[in-house]
């Protein structure tokens, strides 16, 4: 059965969306999360305490009502209608960067914030420039960053009620236009063919699982180096 | 103020020719006289968008009619499948260039309100009541809704109702109606689902539950066990028809929409390869829709 299923080139097109959405989203989120998870962790201001709550929140933030949301900002009647993205993969990246930037905004954020502030005026001391200083607590506080990411990957990919919102779940010519592994399981579970959807399932836990365990290596392969 | 004055008028010839009508191929060609005026807003990427039921989609007719599409015409389609309600939203935020669904009344409100034009009812299939094998409220014996809903609701049998204001619920509200029963009480489930879940917590619970013909057949041994009372496509009650009605989303509100190939759409549909198509199309080796291009028994009539 499961290799039935993946013989078939539908199933790969599924994967594929899923991959490039998740990963896409993730990479612009981290662009995103790191510079404020760095600022708002190495500074001291009135409200910081405040902002933490707001970015804590995010991270539960229900995805269906960041579909909502996403889907009236990009309907052609909202106010990015002009860029042509309801329905698109484009739009679900858009859906899970709202989704995963608090994720891995908080995390960082307290794994940088636990960073030793004597680490950081030592790098002052020795000289350093406000960047060599960010690069240090960067180094220091990876091992949570790297957990951020990877939730933020695990919230991403693993979401269903956004994506089918603005994604719409498409099929289209045989292959995958928005259709990811969890709305495919959305679809197959509602059409009853629960083995399909447990096969679907599996591997959806099976990329999870290798995207971890990569990233991972890279982090303790990288801590040995140094 | 012309094109506001000129898209009312349209809407409510568009309107009338489906009332009457079904569409016809001459319909099509007098309720598209904007088509010219539209190309050029027109893109061509060859695909069309097309929101349809989870219902419609799930039977797998959809499907079949897009790749005879695509084969005939090379544009491709992407379907999304919503619930009733959304679909039409989805229409009417102009996020889609065509509408497949079924459920004539808020069909009727589309067009009045002039977001859909170009109207038509390529098929029908119908509702079906089903349920356990026992059939405790003696369903199979009945001829009409009306009496086996009564039957139903006097014996208090459970009862699943979709509860999500699909086209399915809403119909199966209107039957309620019909034969003036209001549902309540512990034997009456709303579970807010779709029509799938709800075959399956039917079968579960060993309840009834009215569902389109299409989804039940495609469900197999998940759904419950007994088709119980049948509707029009095996000669039964007619109140149980299920016309599915295709519309295009009205370029005079929403000027991006791929108008042109909305029209080939919808003659597609009508056409004899379309008909034929929908007329030979099985599921589990059963017939599941009946072509209504050539039906003059008012099925799919809006004029409520």
């Amino acid at each position: 059965m499961i290799t039935a299923l993946l013989s078939d080139g539908y199933i790969w097109s599924i994967i594929r969306v899923s991959l490039y959405v998740s990963l896409t989203a993730i990479a612009l989120s981290a662009v995103l999360s790191l510079p404020i998870a760095l600022i708002v962790g190495v500074t001291e201001f009135r409200g910081k305490r405040l902002l933490n709550a707001v970015i804590t929140t995010g991270m539960g933030f229900p995805s269906v009502v960041v579909g909502l949301l996403v889907l009236f900002a990009v309907s052609n009647q909202g106010p990015l209608g002009p860029l042509n993205l309801v329905f698109t993969p484009e739009a679900m990246i858009l859906s899970q960067i709202v989704l995963a930037a608090p994720v891995i905004t908080g995390i960082s954020l307290s794994a940088i914030d636990s960073v030793d502030g004597g680490i950081r005026d030592a790098a002052y001391a020795m000289g350093g420039t406000r960047l060599d200083v960010a690069v240090v607590t960067i180094k220091e506080a990876k091992y949570g960053i790297a957990t951020g990411i990877l939730a933020g990957f695990g919230r991403a990919i693993s979401e269903v009620g956004s994506v089918l919102i603005v994604g719409g779940n498409i099929v289209s010519d045989g292959s995958s236009y928005t259709r990811t592994l969890t709305t495919a399981i959305q679809l197959e579970a509602r059409q009853g063919q629960f083995e399909t959807a447990l096969v679907l399932g599996a591997v959806l836990l099976v990329l999870v699982l290798s995207v971890n365990a990569i990233v991972i290596r890279l982090g303790s392969g990288g801590g040995r180096s140094r | 103020m012309r094109t506001q004055r000129r898209s009312v008028l349209r809407s409510i010839g568009a309107g009338m020719l489906a009332l009457t009508a079904g569409c016809t191929q001459t319909a099509l060609q007098t309720g598209s006289t904007g088509r010219k005026s539209t190309e050029p807003n027109t893109p061509t990427d060859g695909t069309i968008r097309i929101a349809t039921t989870t219902s419609t989609y799930d039977s797998g007719i959809v499907d079949a009619l897009s790749r005879a599409f695509t084969d005939n015409t090379g544009i491709s389609v992407q379907a999304i499948a919503q619930g009733t309600g959304a679909a039409l939203a989805t229409g009417r935020a102009g996020d889609c260039d065509v509408v497949f669904v079924h459920a004539p009344s808020l069909e009727a409100a589309f067009v009045a309100d002039g977001y859909g034009i170009d109207r038509c009812v390529p098929m029908m299939n119908d509702f079906v009541i089903v349920g356990p094998e026992s059939d405790p409220a003696d369903i199979g014996s009945q001829r009409s809704v009306s009496a086996a809903f009564s039957k139903i609701a006097t014996s208090e049998t459970e009862f699943i109702s979709r509860g999500d204001n699909s086209g399915t619920h809403i119909k199966e509200l209107e039957l309620w109606e019909h034969a003036a029963i209001a549902p309540s009480g512990g034997w009456y489930l709303e579970a807010g689902q779709g029509m799938g879940n709800v075959l399956m917590m039917a079968a579960q619970r060993g309840a009834y539950t009215l569902t389109d013909r299409g989804t039940y057949l495609s469900m197999g041994a998940n759904a419950p066990p007994s088709l119980l009372l049948s509707g029009p496509v095996e000669d039964g009650d007619r109140s149980l028809a299920n016309p599915y009605g295709a519309m295009a989303v009205n370029p005079d509100r929403h000027e991006h929409v791929r108008y042109n190939f909305a029209t080939q759409y919808l003659d597609f549909l009508m056409s004899e390869v379309g008909q034929t198509l929908i007329e030979t199309y099985r599921v589990n080796d059963e017939p599941l829709f009946v072509p209504l291009a050539d039906d003059e028994t008012g099925y799919g009539s809006i004029d409520e």
